[in-house]
């Protein structure tokens, strides 16, 4: 409201803008040369893949939404690790537990 | 209710699914309850139009962006659902008691009949009734407790309130029109799959959630910005009230619980509108993932719901033991480690369900750890009480209420949380009782000890305390007689949700329950006649300074009610307790030497626009009338689209304005002879006017 302003959030340069859409664009041509190559193994292909798209989340949080370590950041950046941490949770332990109840009741056998 | 003749397989173009015979004219419960409801409600819309008060209540309530006003609505819709999912409650313990056996008798529910109504009460008394008071009560407090004008997203806030009104009303709507889901109030797969349930319950029961979970989770954004963003200068975190602190955790559960519902319920929609495979049996579908998904949200959810009820329980211990909170530190880490466990334990709903050792080992500690934050809790409050010149206001009597009865409820949990107990206990009665002992003893009386506390902030005049200790005395007392006996037939091995059973011995516990109930329909009952009385004696009860407890916080430091602005001039806070330490160095009730103009947002009909067009939506697609829910899919993005395009949402306060409503304050203060700030010396003169700022 009226006392309040724009949290100092930064709306970052052309210079970030670009680099972000490079960093972005390198990280998606990867995977797709891999797999259209076909020149390692699946296995490898897929973890490739994978760290490619995580490392791809972090270059857009980073270039686009403007996280970073300043200190008018900081809501913003803990939010972002404690969101990242309880997605990990949920999702590992939703592996976990799949995979124990899947064993167990033989699903699938 | 869902016999065959009435599931239509190929929707018409124009009604879709919907017939006259979805309307149960054969069933006379139903259609009495109708038509009493309709019956109220034209009288209710009657008395409105007689006495013109509709352009009133467009411009001042329904389109209200402001918080106060906005919470005391969630309040009022509660209350309202609480009647509902009450009847449900009586009628499930009716029922008991009387379905005995062949000879004396099966009760008077049918079991597809039954099964809705413990399905009803368990959406209801959550979605419906715990959530709004909570979320209402947040309205009305926190942005008075941070020093803010409003909340940081005002129209957003009003949006939210009419998704969760809409939901209910959808919920009402199944009632009369269809039937409602009979799976239980998490509506598992396959039974909530289109084989099981092929008519329209749980269809009303997937768009209710859908929309008023929307709702929630935009009230839980908004909120968690508010506080991050707008707290009054020199409030650091560590100098947040406790309900504002408990308030933050909860939003933050809510961010991030609620998305996790919303997705597990777009899943079923997928599999029961277009034929998908995730929760079924075949192609690779799993329905213990939907299991595993709507506890990951779900147990966030119960610390969403009893979070801001601890909060409640510091602020009122501290104000009535006239003394600092004690272990203030303790309490917001206690807070902060509730809320990253509660992302940790959801496994412990389906510790039966199959998982090995390890995963059963890991969740049942887990859980057990949670008690120890709470255990702190506990003695927090103790303390706090410790060596205070402790006064038993009705706010008092509730908390003391809920001391022991939580701490019940928190060991039946420890019980609970034993995976090797789990397989005696799950699934009975027992568990029904502990669930019931938190929420009820925990959340519900930590919202009632809010509502008795805040309710002279809201309105400018107390609520009757004789009839809110009765009410206190009665709800405690009900509590017990009817939840305990669910312990001891949990032991005997009755499980929930039965329609009917054929063990005489279980009848005796059951009667004793049911008489519990009927205690706690006495208790609502002096609960509305307290109401009532109070608003018919409003001037004996009046709160003219705005600080009727004796209240620690800077909710106190503004009138009651308080203007639409909140506090004309932010405050400066130095103090955790800053409008106790205003009181200690006589800085409260002091009128500033000038004011400047205030910069407010304007009401808005685009909330409760959007969220009526959300609810023909919803029926539509429950009902499958696909133009409808295009046609009103499309107006309501484009009411929202209208509505960015507009420009004129804020407006100023002149300082005349404001000088006058503040003048007229000071005015008052000054005539009740203020003796210091103690609320208990304040006599009011009768005949004060009661003022209701526009």
């Amino acid at each position: 409201m009226a006392t309040q302003t724009h949290g100092g959030a930064a709306h970052g340069s052309v210079k970030e803008y670009i680099w972000g859409l490079v960093w972005s664009i390198v990280l998606t041509a990867i995977p797709f040369a891999l797999v259209m190559s076909g020149s390692l193994s699946n296995g490898l292909t897929l973890a490739i893949i994978l760290l490619c798209a995580v490392a791809q989340v972090f270059v857009q949080l980073v270039f686009f939404l403007h996280m970073n370590g300043d200190s008018d950041q900081m809501w913003n950046t803990t939010s972002g690790v404690f969101i990242v941490l309880i997605v990990a949770i949920v999702v590992l332990g939703s592996i976990w537990i799949m995979q124990h109840l899947n064993h167990n009741m033989l699903m699938g056998h | 209710m869902a016999n065959s003749a009435t599931i239509v397989t190929n929707p018409d173009p124009i009604w879709g699914k919907l017939t006259l015979d979805s309307i149960p004219f054969h069933d006379p419960i139903i259609l009495t309850t109708a038509l009493v409801v309709i019956m109220v409600g034209g009288g209710v819309f009657g008395a409105i139009m007689y006495y013109g008060k509709l352009r009133y209540l467009w411009d001042e309530w329904l389109t209200s962006v402001d918080h106060k006003k906005i919470g005391i609505m969630y309040i009022i819709a509660a209350f309202i659902m609480l009647i509902r999912g009450f009847s449900d409650a009586l009628l499930m313990r009716s029922q008991q008691a009387l379905a005995v056996s062949e000879s004396s008798g099966v009760g008077y529910l049918p079991p597809e009949h039954y099964d809705q109504i413990f399905t009803a009460h368990g959406v209801i008394m959550i979605f419906f009734v715990a959530m709004p008071l909570i979320v209402g009560l947040m309205n009305l407090v926190v942005p008075l407790q941070i020093g803010a004008r409003d909340v940081a997203f005002p129209f957003l806030n009003s949006l939210s309130f009419w998704l969760f009104v809409v939901g209910a009303m959808l919920v009402n709507a199944s009632l009369v029109v269809g039937e409602f889901a009979a799976t239980g109030w998490l509506a598992y797969p396959p039974l909530s799959g289109l084989e099981y349930s092929p008519w329209v319950g749980v269809d009303y029961w997937l768009w209710a959630l859908q929309i008023s979970g929307v709702g929630t989770l935009l009230s839980g954004v908004n909120f968690f910005v508010t506080i991050i963003r707008m707290r009054a200068p020199g409030m650091s975190l560590m100098k947040m009230p406790v309900f504002t602190w408990t308030s933050l955790c909860a939003n933050v559960l809510i961010i991030l619980a609620f998305p996790i519902l919303t997705v597990t319920i777009t899943l079923l929609t997928l599999d029961r509108y277009i034929g998908t495979n995730f929760f079924t049996n075949e192609l690779g579908g799993n329905q213990m993932m939907y299991v595993n998904l709507i506890w990951a949200w779900g147990h966030p959810e119960v610390y969403i719901l009893i979070l801001p009820a601890f909060g409640i329980f510091s602020e009122v211990t501290a104000t009535f033991s006239r003394k600092r909170l004690f272990g203030y530190t303790s309490l917001v880490w206690a807070t902060a480690c509730i809320m990253f466990l509660s992302f940790i334990v959801w496994l412990h709903h389906f510790f039966t369900m199959g998982a090995g050792a390890s995963v059963n080992a890991f969740f049942g500690i887990a859980t057990m750890v949670i008690s120890i934050p709470t255990g702190v809790k506990i003695f927090n409050w103790l303390f706090t009480m410790y060596k205070g010149r402790v006064t038993f206001d009705s706010p008092m009597w509730w908390t003391c209420a809920f001391l022991i009865t939580f701490t019940i409820g928190g060991m039946t949990g420890v019980m609970l949380a034993i995976p090797a107990a789990n397989f005696v206990l799950h699934n009975s009665l027992f568990l029904v009782a502990h669930f019931h002992n938190v929420i009820i003893g925990g959340a519900l009386f930590g919202y009632f000890a809010g509502l008795t506390y805040w309710f002279p902030k809201a309105t400018g005049f107390k609520l009757n305390e004789t009839l809110g200790k009765w009410s206190a005395a009665l709800w405690t007392i009900g509590f017990f007689l009817a939840f305990m006996p669910l312990y001891v037939l949990g032991f005997m091995g009755m499980t929930r949700r039965l329609n009917y059973y054929d063990n005489p011995v279980w009848n005796h516990w059951l009667l004793v329950a049911g008489v519990g109930a009927l205690v706690i329909l006495v208790a609502i009952c002096v609960q509305f006649y307290q109401i009532f009385a109070s608003i018919r004696d409003r001037k004996q009860n009046l709160d003219v300074t705005g600080d009727p407890w004796g209240g620690r916080t800077l909710e106190w430091a503004t009138s009651s009610p308080p203007p639409f602005y909140n506090f004309a001039r932010t405050p400066q806070v130095v103090d955790r307790d800053q409008f106790q330490y205003m009181k200690d160095h006589d800085l409260a009730f002091k009128q500033p030497a000038d004011y400047s103009r205030i910069h407010m947002p304007k009401n808005t009909w685009a909330g409760i626009v959007i969220a009526v067009l959300s609810g023909i939506m919803g029926f539509a697609m429950v009902w499958h009338v696909w133009w409808l829910a295009i046609v009103s899919t499309l107006a309501m993005f484009g009411s929202f689209i209208v509505y960015t395009f507009q420009k004129n949402k804020d407006y100023y306060v002149e300082v005349d304005e404001v000088k006058a409503i503040e003048n007229a304050y000071y005015a008052r203060l000054k005539q009740t002879s203020k003796s210091d700030t103690q609320g208990e010396e304040t006599e009011t003169e009768p005949g004060v006017p009661l003022s209701m700022p526009a």
